[in-house]
């Protein structure tokens, strides 16, 4: 069967098998070179000084705060841009995703300029409540969360989008209001796009880099998470930068590993 | 405590104008044709599509009047049995029975108490930890009745409930249907485009065609006086009850039909006008059911021509109209009917 499937196809192009192999080396080789050049016998002891311990702890808070307000936000505007009777719901929609194509840095900068000491809304912030947000442990959850939001809110919206309105009528004729139907019905028929969409949040928030050091800047234990160890590591301990980033690289593998059932096995 | 609605639905290019009355107890069965509102009326009823114009009041309640009164679904004292029953599939059988109890407040112990219970009553007991996936089509509807009836509504919706079962099934599920809305002392609004669902389960019927009622009835009523010729070919069927012993039924209405397949116990006996043949004299050849029937009416429609006849009992006949010319029929003539046995089909009831 499968031979004479390979005959009647004949043989891989060579013009196409070529650079597919030099695409794939390229993304594989240098991160192989990564675990090659990890110092794996002072690996432990590096992973537990201070300096890196205090940046992976900082990175792991700072990211998982960073989701909750993802999830606290992100799921009910999904739900909205998904549901709701809203005027201008296909701009609305565009604009949630501006986010994603946006340099981090350049969303950095805007949250600078708006919540900023002097910033548009980071006056009265400022003036009335007393909380400045830039330079904080604060402003590090809150650059994650502006730049991972929109990971969330995709993917939860199209889940919704996927999910049969009929149940929630169901629902409603049994007497269930929009909020019951929402936690009861929908919330746990489209569980596993929130998932996904919380972990992807999740694993983009950890390796932000460009919109932390614009507006939360650079301090250690305060600020200076994972990716901007690295940063920093790289001109004085190359040996520790290796060290931080086979960490990330890690977590990363393991956040594919846990959607590989819906983000990585292709149509079979 | 009567239903009474004037639906008044208008979207592009379709509007519902229809009139629907359900007294307690009742059930009534809305026929028609795909896309002809059917659906609508039955969204309207529930709360789920507000009326454009009318009303929908129940006893000295007003459920809906534009532009003043409007009462969502969530807020009606229903239950609605969906097509595709739209079980909730991460509820077992118990949840999904027990969550209208316990959206409209029940604790949630003698919610469960309560499914629990309804459960039983439609057969499903041992199923109550099961997922809905796990079940069968037939199970599913009944899951899909008990959660309907499970908060004693006022009012019961059915839309097309046994269409998504197979032939076998379906014959099951339409007897116990037939029991469970026997004993349900509310109002039933039956919606379905199966002349035969709507024959054995509603004690009367709404014909709807292109969003106004065309005729309305009993069964018996709008399948002897078809008012259209598309209620002729809609509800055409000779519907009898009567108890079968082996192939041999005798029916209520008086007189005894030979069926093919034995059967036993109460059932409906139904065969379309078409498998009547008219002839002058006692018909000879294979065995066949063949009585004396009076002319009592012929009405001319598109392709055929329906006689109505008196006799023991009284049947509906379809015949060509060749044949009207052949047996110059009149009314009161004298005539033999007969209907091949394997035309005949019983069902239990």
């Amino acid at each position: 069967m499968t031979s004479a499937r390979r005959r009647t196809r004949g043989r891989l192009p060579v013009v196409l098998v070529l650079p597919a192999v030099v695409g794939l080396a390229f993304l594989l080789v240098p991160l192989v070179g990564l675990l090659v050049r990890a110092p794996w016998d002072t690996l432990p002891e590096q992973l537990f000084s201070s300096s890196v311990g205090e940046a992976l702890r900082l990175s792991l808070v700072c990211a998982s705060l960073a989701t909750v307000v993802c999830l606290v936000l992100g799921v009910p505007l999904a739900w909205l841009l998904a549901r709701g009777d809203v005027p201008g719901r296909g701009v609305l929609r565009a604009l949630v995703t501006v986010p994603l194509v946006l340099p981090p840095v350049v969303g950095g900068v805007a949250l600078l300029f708006v919540l900023g000491r002097r910033g548009l809304v980071g006056q009265y912030l400022d003036a009335w409540f007393g909380i400045s947000l830039p330079f904080t442990t604060a402003g590090v959850v809150l650059a994650e969360a502006f730049v991972a939001m929109p990971f969330l809110v995709i993917s939860v919206e199209g889940a919704l989008r996927a999910a049969d309105p009929r149940y929630e009528e169901a629902a409603a004729t049994l007497g269930a209001s929009r909020w019951l139907a929402f936690r009861r019905v929908t919330l746990p028929s489209i569980l596993p796009g929130v998932v996904a969409g919380t972990v992807l949040c999740w694993a983009r928030a950890l390796g932000e880099f460009g919109a932390t050091i614009t507006f939360a800047g650079n301090f250690p234990g305060e600020t200076t998470t994972m990716p901007l160890a690295v940063y920093l590591a790289l001109e004085t301990d190359p040996d520790a930068a290796i060290v931080l980033s086979v960490v990330l690289l890690l977590v990363s593998v393991g956040v594919l590993a846990a959607l590989r059932d819906r983000w990585i096995s292709g149509p079979s | 405590m009567t239903l009474h609605a004037d639906l008044r639905v208008g979207r592009a290019g379709f509007v519902l104008a229809a009139e629907v009355t359900v007294e307690p107890g009742e059930v009534v069965a809305l026929l028609g044709p795909n896309g002809a509102g059917k659906t609508t009326a039955l969204r309207a009823l529930a709360g789920l599509l507000p009326l454009s114009g009318g009303h929908i009041r129940v006893g000295g309640q007003t459920w809906d009047a534009p532009p003043e009164v409007f009462r969502p679904a969530e807020r009606r004292p229903i239950g609605v049995v969906f097509q595709d029953y739209l079980l909730f599939a991460h509820l077992s059988a118990l949840e999904n029975v027990a969550f209208g109890l316990r959206a409209r407040g029940t604790g949630r112990a003698a919610a469960r108490e309560e499914a629990a219970r309804w459960l039983d009553r439609v057969g499903l007991a041992a199923h109550a930890k099961a997922k809905p996936r796990t079940l069968s089509g037939g199970q599913a509807q009944r899951v899909a009745l008990a959660r309907a009836l499970a908060t004693s509504p006022e009012l019961l919706l059915l839309d097309e409930p046994l269409a998504a079962l197979d032939a076998a099934t379906r014959l099951h599920v339409r007897a116990e249907l037939g029991h469970h809305l026997r004993d349900y002392p509310g109002h039933t609004l039956l919606v379905t485009h199966d002349p035969l669902d709507a024959m054995v389960l509603a004690d009367r019927l709404v014909v709807l065609e292109h969003g106004r009622v065309v005729q309305e009835g009993t069964p018996t009523e709008v399948a002897r006086r078809p008012r259209t010729s598309y209620v002729a070919d809609l509800v055409g069927l000779n519907l009898y009850r009567g108890t079968a012993h082996g192939t041999a039924v005798s029916l209520d209405a008086g007189g005894t039909l030979t069926i093919a397949t034995p059967a036993s116990g109460p059932v409906h006996v139904v065969f379309p006008p078409t498998a009547v043949s008219l002839h002058p004299e006692h018909p000879t050849g294979s065995p066949r059911n063949a009585w004396r029937v009076t002319v009592a009416g012929i009405e001319r429609h598109a392709h055929t021509t329906r006689v109505r006849l008196d006799g023991v009992p009284p049947v509906l006949a379809d015949i060509t109209t060749a044949t009207v010319a052949d047996l110059r029929l009149q009314p009161g003539d004298e005539l033999w009917a007969a209907v091949k046995a394997t035309e005949v089909h019983a069902y239990p009831s």
